[in-house]
């Protein structure tokens, strides 16, 4: 198995210079209890381009994103963001690291004590205090104005449908003008059209913004149209990396697999 | 935790907030509370100081068991139950939905914004709500007492205060600071730790309640003894 995927891998785009690389992860590996979840996961994201992660659930796709962030802590590994080691980092640091960073949770996550401006507002409330009240005002604006929530500045969380919490969950996650974007599962849960919409969404920021991006999905669809590569994951392991036309030409059991039930 | 309590930038806005979600929504249920606690040490009182001949004592009896003893213990006991369960719940639902995963990635530690100004906010807070309880307690006391036996009001507090200094009141009053820490430790603790979805949420309500009630009495015991110590 391992030799057919290094197989995957050596045919696919040739390997990244980790070095170039925005967000670089080596031998990445996180165990929960006696579940392995990462079993040595090297991958490489750079500027301006969309990486895809999609597998099985439960197979540590949202882990991965989360350690990048630094929510949770590898076993052992690299994660280097602009050539900075992450893994280890003091909690000061690691929140500069993280201000370069937008994160949309599979949820949205908003606050549900806010309204719809005021989660939005939050990174400016906390660290922009050079904004005035006006200017933060107008940018949360801009912000809502971009991902189509103009009409929501006073609706609360719960008040609002799901694909439009996370339109207001993007807004927010970009608020800091990001330098990479980690998404997670951003059309789950969510309708076809509603799917498209996010899709199209993601499509015009990412223009908008190049931004170097990740985003976590089971959603194959999805995932072709708003990245450049894609990984799939399979028990920890990436079982083959590259552009959707070298999935479809893989003859990896698993892969095949995944294509067709897709 | 405490790092990031003492250390800056500090969460002024989210203090305030906090201050009057404690302070001000609990005084009507403490304010009653106390009310009540008055009016029942004023009944019991009356007759047990009538049986044994000593109805005069009556002021000071329900100046000194007001606030010396219920008012403090109720107000907490209240607090605990209002302020407690509803930290606990909020900040478990907040674990479980990954809000405060949110808050944390970015880039704010939750620990100063969420737990660090509701314990402050607690620690603060439940002094004046003390004297708040003792204030309404003194007054029902007072009124169901002249119902009986007319009294003035300025005579009930010349005799209810007669000979006391200051450290007679004043540590059973500021003890309730400790009261107030125990309670948001707790409830910050159990709603930050959450794990489990609804289950857990509920948990963290009910044990930040029970917990929280549990080590304010057992810290009353050491309180006590630490100001008849402290203050003789």
């Amino acid at each position: 198995m391992a030799a057919a995927y290094d197989i995957a891998i050596k045919d696919s785009e040739p390997e990244q210079d980790a070095r170039a690389s925005v967000v670089a992860i080596e031998d990445l590996h996180k165990t929960f209890g006696s579940h392995k979840v990462l079993n040595g996961i090297s991958l490489s994201v750079n500027q301006g381009e969309t990486l895809a992660v999609l597998g099985r659930s439960g197979t540590g796709k949202s882990v991965l994103l989360r350690l990048i962030i630094g929510l949770e802590t590898p076993d052992s590994g690299s994660i280097r963001i602009h050539n900075q080691e992450i893994v280890g980092l003091p909690l000061d640091r690691m929140g500069a690291i993280r201000k370069k960073m937008g994160f949309l949770f599979q949820h949205a996550a908003l606050y549900d004590s806010l309204t719809v401006a005021e989660n939005v507002a939050f990174p400016f409330v906390h660290h922009r205090k050079d904004m005035s009240g006006s200017e933060r005002g107008e940018r949360v604006r801009q912000l809502l104005l971009e991902v189509g929530m103009e009409d929501s500045l006073g609706k609360m969380p719960s008040d609002i449908s799901g694909g439009m919490q996370k339109r207001v969950g993007l807004a927010r996650a970009l608020a800091l003008e990001p330098e990479i974007l980690l998404l997670d599962e951003p059309t789950a849960g969510l309708d076809p059209i509603s799917s498209g919409e996010i899709d199209d969404l993601i499509l015009k920021l990412q223009r908008e913004h190049r931004m170097a991006s990740i985003v976590v999905t089971h959603d194959l669809h999805s995932a072709r149209t708003i990245s450049n590569r894609l990984a799939l994951l399979d028990q920890g392991n990436v079982v083959i990396e590259g552009k959707f036309e070298d999935l479809q030409q893989s003859e990896i059991g698993f892969v095949m697999q995944f294509l067709k039930q897709s | 935790m405490l790092k990031a309590a003492v250390t800056p930038p500090y969460e002024w806005r989210e203090l305030i907030r906090q201050l009057d979600e404690v302070g001000s929504k609990s005084f009507p249920l403490v304010a009653l509370a106390g009310a009540a606690i008055g009016v029942v040490i004023s009944l019991e009182a009356r007759y047990s100081l009538s049986r044994f001949g000593a109805k005069s004592m009556f002021p000071a009896t329900l100046v000194y068991s007001v606030i010396q003893v219920m008012g403090p213990v109720i107000t907490g006991l209240i607090v605990c139950g209002r302020v407690g369960a509803g930290i606990g719940a909020e900040l478990a639902s907040m674990k479980v939905t990954e809000q405060i995963d949110a808050i944390e990635a970015s880039a704010i530690n939750p620990y100063r914004l969420l737990a660090a100004t509701r314990i402050l906010a607690c620690i603060l807070m439940l002094p004046l709500l003390t004297l708040a309880a003792d204030a309404c307690g003194l007054l029902t006391g007072w009124f169901a007492q002249t119902l009986v036996e007319p009294l003035s009001f300025h005579q009930f507090i010349q005799a209810g205060f007669h000979g006391a200094t200051f450290n007679a009141f004043l540590p059973p009053t500021f003890k309730t600071a400790v009261y107030g820490l125990i309670i948001g430790l707790i409830a910050c603790f159990q709603g930050m730790r959450t794990r489990g979805g609804a289950e857990g949420v509920g948990r963290a309500a009910t044990n930040s309640v029970v917990l929280g009630s549990l080590f304010l009495i057992l810290a009353d015991v050491v309180l006590v003894k630490f100001i008849l110590v402290f203050f003789p």
